[in-house]
């Protein structure tokens, strides 16, 4: 077994936050978009993570990915604005179904899993380089 | 087992490898839902080791002389156990991470003192060698 696996194992770790910090951006990038059809607006997505199973026996050891990104289903919010030009008949308009401050603690959380990889690969590398250099 | 000049430190090395990569795995699946956090019993491991048969021998034992040698390779899965949570969440995944993390900070500090035994076995011998 490589020795070198638990660099592996973060990296995936690393990209599978990434992911999450990607929908983040997008969910907040999209917050203010407004739609006079419920069907066309913007939906907040969630990435959803599952162990990457190794080998015969198909142990949960080989790290994380994103198996798929969901879209909220929560209903749109719906806002009785007559004046909007983008109104429909009723005098509704529609926001996306994003809830900042659920999406800011997501980033808060994955920002810290981002960086507890980071220290699980700084504190492996100085082991491997001490393996490296040993009798040296 | 022919006993290496690395004496219990060789398969101590290895079973730290394979526990940091246990740890490791558990920090990066700290929020995928339903993973169940694992950690390995070293202590176990290493009795077993230090023992008449044990599981880390470079090759397999051979009972009769028309056995055929081979490789044999090293296995750590059987020492594998799943972490008892102190407090379960909601989505089924118990890695705590503050737990995971000290986890993984000790086995490397004892990494690291593995590592450090290894050197000075290698400087006496060296040292040895040159009649120093």
């Amino acid at each position: 077994m490589s020795m070198f696996r638990i660099l592996d194992i973060s990296a995936t770790g690393l990209h599978a936050q990434t992911v999450r910090l990607n929908t983040v951006a997008s969910n907040m990038a999209n917050v203010d978009s407004i739609s006079s059809n419920k069907d066309e607006i913007y939906r907040s997505k969630q990435p959803v993570f599952q162990t990457i199973l190794e080998g015969n026996l198909q142990e949960p050891t080989g790290g994380v990915r994103v198996k798929e990104i969901v879209e909220d289903q929560k209903p749109a919010k719906m806002e009785y604005n007559p004046g909007h030009p983008l109104a429909d008949d009723k005098g509704y308009i529609y926001r996306p179904n994003v809830n900042v401050v659920e999406e800011m603690a997501n980033m808060m959380s994955a920002s810290r899993s981002y960086e507890t990889n980071i220290e699980v690969m700084n504190t492996s590398k100085q082991i491997l380089m001490r393996t490296i250099q040993l009798g040296k | 087992m022919a006993e290496s000049i690395f004496g219990i430190h060789e398969q101590a090395l290895r079973v730290r490898n394979e526990r940091a990569n246990l740890l490791a795995n558990n920090l990066a699946n700290a929020d995928t839902p339903n993973f169940k956090a694992q950690d390995l019993d070293f202590r176990k491991a290493m009795q077993d080791a230090a023992g008449e048969q044990s599981p880390f021998d470079s090759q397999m034992k051979v009972t009769n002389s028309r056995h055929i040698q081979s490789e044999g390779f090293m296995s750590t899965s059987q020492y594998v156990m799943y972490r008892q949570p102190t407090q379960p969440s909601l989505d089924g995944n118990t890695v705590e991470t503050h737990i995971e993390k000290s986890q993984f900070m000790e086995n490397a500090m004892q990494h690291q003192a593995t590592l450090e035994f290894l050197n000075s076995r290698i400087t006496g011998i060296r040292g040895a060698l040159r009649g120093e």
